[in-house]
């Protein structure tokens, strides 16, 4: 790090045209990677920029923590009669909504990308054209399972105690990073459509809050009135949280893991075209 | 191993673009020999990264056709894709990553094993002087550095075709030479390279052939003689000792040169624009022969210096207006 000042103002080596002449003469081609194999080259990626700027870490491991203390302490004793007991009802949903919301920080880095430009080098190269953005969503999938520990921890720590035990806590997550990795395919379509990150910040905002709040991760939906509960009940948050609630709980939610699983097949049928069209489009 | 049956890399017919209500590319005609530098010559907003995205398959055409290698940049965008590499400003690499992780990562997606992409990265970094700063963020790096390793990302496997947009744009001139030599090297070993460039001085030194692009047009294309035979062969700036011999320089400077001599502000200084009929073949012959007939008259010459034209001089000449009218002037379209 210290030496980064100096580095500037110090001239680099010089350019040795033998060497390089020896580097292009003309070898045979490698063949090209696999698409899964370039995907975990670009999930690679994602890894390697963490290491880089773990700042943006933050996102996946206060925030989760602010927001279980912050609603099982300030709503529990209203909600359920006591903090304890509300945590019971809520880590599973708080878990849910903590990880679908920080899914939007992909259209986000998506956007950078574009705009820093290194995007079009990637768009030049001959390798699987969806790896770019798969490699994206593998790389979230890492930040997801460190927001997952982290509430996890935090929830067993305060006194969450799944019946599920350890299977249905690993199931319930399982679901969870599957339906977040369908859904960010939403927000690859905003980070490639919109101009700023600013305009995608809002956006996703736009999107997630409704989306996550306006389900059953709070309070039963039979406390709302009839015209929400349509929304509540049909919302793909909804029946993610009842299907990981239920996990964890040592249930089997058939019904809301199907639900679940439907809703992260139409994600990626829908969304992941229009993304690879935006793509090929830019 | 090729399957260019033409002796043409590129070869585009009508090829359009248009963004909003404007032609950016508005039907150019290119045909680019395999294994040579081609210079797309123009300023701000002709429309040369626009073409050369589009060439890359990084846009695609609203109209006309590009072939690259005989492969159609529409319908057979994987195989160009495979055959071409590009550097621009927009094809960077990632600041956040170290030297040595970028072309890794790279390498690794070309298809080269894990092994195999550490070694190459290695060599070329080496090849680069780049080896002391591989484990820097490339955010750390100086701009030639940046240009470098950018480079050095393009070729990573050998391209058949190197698109170079504006590859010494806001560096000094001896990080400009560096990257000069290494687009030198790059073409002795057969790789073929589409440079663009604001600067008439680079498409001399680096380039075969040359287009001149003007609002999303080629207004000229031809070897470097016969593009500098359409403007002159550049220009004599004089710096007399005494104010006195002026008009002595002038009308001496105008007949032994047979150019139009002007008289600048400085009332010591003039200028000589050389035409390409007066006999020698160069224009620093030209100029020899200038100095010494001033020498014998008993001009004393304090300063003298030889010029290229520059490119308002080929703008001038080949449209009647000077590259700077017409980039402000496209400018305003784009922001209107």
């Amino acid at each position: 790090m210290s030496t980064t000042m100096t580095t500037e103002s110090r001239d680099p080596a010089p350019v040795s045209t033998d060497s390089l002449a020896a580097l292009l003469v003309a070898e045979e081609r490698p063949p090209r990677p696999g698409a899964w194999s370039a995907s975990l080259t670009f999930g690679w990626r994602a890894v390697l920029k963490i290491k880089h700027v773990p700042e943006q870490l933050f996102d996946v491991t206060a925030f989760p923590i602010m927001m279980v203390l912050l609603y099982t302490y300030l709503f529990g004793g209203a909600l359920a009669g006591s903090p304890e007991e509300y945590l019971q009802f809520l880590l599973p949903g708080i878990l849910v909504l903590s990880v679908v919301m920080i899914t939007m920080y992909t259209g986000i880095a998506v956007n950078a990308d574009i705009q820093k430009g290194v995007f079009d080098r990637f768009r030049s190269l001959p390798v699987w054209r969806p790896s770019t953005m798969v490699g994206y969503l593998l790389g979230d999938a890492l930040r997801y399972t460190i927001a997952s520990v982290v509430i996890l921890t935090v929830g067993l720590v305060l006194g969450y105690r799944p019946e599920g035990g350890s299977g249905g806590v690993l199931a319930g997550t399982v679901l969870l990073l599957v339906f977040s990795f369908a859904f960010s395919w939403i927000w690859t379509m905003f980070g490639l459509m919109l101009r700023s990150e600013k305009s995608v910040m809002g956006v996703s905002m736009l999107v997630i809050f409704p989306l996550t709040f306006l389900s059953n991760v709070f309070v039963d939906p039979r406390t709302m009135p009839g015209w929400l509960q349509a929304f509540v009940n049909n919302s793909p948050v909804t029946h993610l949280a009842s299907a990981v609630r239920g996990l964890m709980g040592g249930g089997r939610p058939a019904d809301d893991i199907a639900w679940a699983l439907g809703w992260s097949g139409l994600f990626v049928l829908v969304f992941g075209p229009i993304t690879m069209r935006l793509y090929n489009r830019k | 191993m090729s399957t260019q049956t033409s002796g043409l890399a590129i070869e585009t017919s009508g090829l359009v673009k248009t963004f909003g209500g404007t032609r950016a590319v508005d039907g150019v005609d290119l045909a680019v020999p395999s294994g040579t530098v081609y210079g797309l010559l123009g300023p701000n907003g002709a429309g040369k990264t626009t073409t050369v995205k589009m060439l890359a398959t990084l846009l695609r055409p609203d109209g006309g056709e590009a072939r690259v290698f005989g492969l159609d940049v529409l319908h057979e965008a994987d195989e160009v894709r495979g055959r071409v590499s590009l550097t621009g400003q927009y094809a960077s690499v990632d600041e956040d990553l170290t030297g040595t992780e970028n072309l890794v990562l790279l390498g690794r997606l070309l298809g080269h094993g894990k092994r195999g992409a550490r070694e190459r990265a290695a060599r070329l970094l080496a090849a680069f002087g780049l080896t002391d700063a591989a484990a820097k963020q490339v955010k750390q790096y100086s701009g030639g550095m940046r240009r470098r390793i950018d480079i050095a990302a393009s070729i990573l496997n050998t391209p058949d075709l190197l698109f170079l947009d504006e590859p010494t744009a806001g560096l000094d001139p001896r990080s400009r030479n560096q990257v000069w030599d290494i687009v030198r090297a790059v073409v002795a070993q057969g790789t073929t390279v589409l440079l663009t460039t604001q600067y008439l001085d680079e498409a001399d030194q680096l380039a075969a052939r040359i287009a001149v692009i003007d609002k999303g047009r080629v207004i000229a294309e031809g070897t470097k003689g016969e593009l500098k035979a359409s403007v002159g062969a550049g220009s004599v700036h004089l710096r007399l000792r005494d104010a006195g011999q002026r008009l002595l320089a002038a009308d001496l400077l105008g007949r032994v040169l047979d150019a139009r001599v002007q008289p600048e502000p400085d009332p010591l200084a003039l200028t000589a624009r050389l035409g390409t009929a007066a006999g020698e073949a160069t224009a620093a012959g030209q100029a020899a022969r200038a100095l010494d007939e001033l020498a014998r008259a008993g001009v004393v010459v304090d300063n003298f210096s030889l010029g290229q034209p520059s490119l308002d001089e080929v703008f001038l000449a080949l449209t009647g207006h000077g590259a700077h009218d017409l980039r402000d002037g496209s400018e305003d379209e784009v922001a209107a």
